[in-house]
């Protein structure tokens, strides 16, 4: 693969059945591809998380994705309320889901902390009322 | 083991994916909360859950698991079903409850594999 290839989705924010629609095609899309077993499973369990962030918490947003033969980078967007405070979101176990998104398993407080254990690099641009955008990469 | 043992071992029915129930099975997960499934599980094959929503089966699908054992009596639905059948995972269904579910497993080799 000499070429970037560049993907993007729209997510819904009022389909939790749908939610993860768009990392199932981008991990299938990077299988065919031909890239490696378990970055590709990174990126899906990462954007998995990204993207079920979008549906409970954001109501909806977007998701770029770019392949280059160096790495993998994932961009999610929203207009949703923003994240208070970054530094206890990033902390395992903390979680603002309802009970409503628990009841679904979702919501214990390990998305944020998965995002970033599965990547290489990850960075959270966020403002209360604006929305969150949220830069992953991983290195092939 | 296979998936037709698991099937056996713990008195499932196999709801979909029939023609994979040959597949090894070496270690399993167990967990209601995919979110603790995403952030734990790693290399397990199989996914003994209560939960019974269409995220099981894509949490399913993100870990390459091969297999998903709804415990406590649980159904998939038809989009369920169709989700499964697409990604070629193998549905599963006991009315036993998860302790016992993992601990007939586990006694006859099954483990829970590497975490994290």
């Amino acid at each position: 693969m000499s070429m970037t290839m560049k993907l993007h989705y729209d997510v819904s924010g009022d389909d939790f059945t749908r939610a993860g629609e768009a990392s199932g095609k981008v991990k299938a899309k990077l299988r065919q591809l031909g890239i490696d077993p378990t970055a590709v499973r990174r990126v899906a369990i990462a954007l998995y998380e990204g993207e079920i962030n979008l549906v409970i918490h954001a109501g909806g947003g977007e998701i770029d994705v770019e392949i280059s033969p160096e790495e993998i980078t994932m961009v999610l967007t929203d207009q949703g309320p923003g994240i208070a405070d970054v530094e206890k979101a990033m902390t395992e176990g903390f979680s603002t889901a309802s009970e409503n998104i628990r009841s679904l398993g979702f919501g214990a407080g390990m998305g944020l902390p998965n995002m970033k254990k599965y990547t290489d690099q990850m960075k959270i641009d966020t403002k209360l009322g604006e929305g969150t955008t949220i830069y992953m990469t991983v290195k092939l | 083991m296979t998936i037709s043992d698991v099937k056996n071992i713990v008195s499932a029915e196999i709801i979909c994916g029939e023609e994979h129930i040959n597949k090894e099975v070496t270690t399993a997960f167990g967990s209601d909360m995919m979110s603790d499934v995403l952030a734990f599980a790693k290399d397990q094959c199989v996914l003994i859950t209560g939960l019974c929503n269409p995220q099981v089966i894509r949490t399913a699908e993100m870990l390459d698991m091969i297999c998903v054992c709804f415990v406590r009596g649980k159904r998939p639905d038809e989009d369920m079903i169709a989700l499964a059948k697409e990604r070629g995972i193998v549905l599963m269904a006991t009315e036993e409850r998860m302790f016992a579910t993992c601990g007939k497993l586990y006694e006859k080799g099954v483990r829970g594999g590497e975490s994290k």
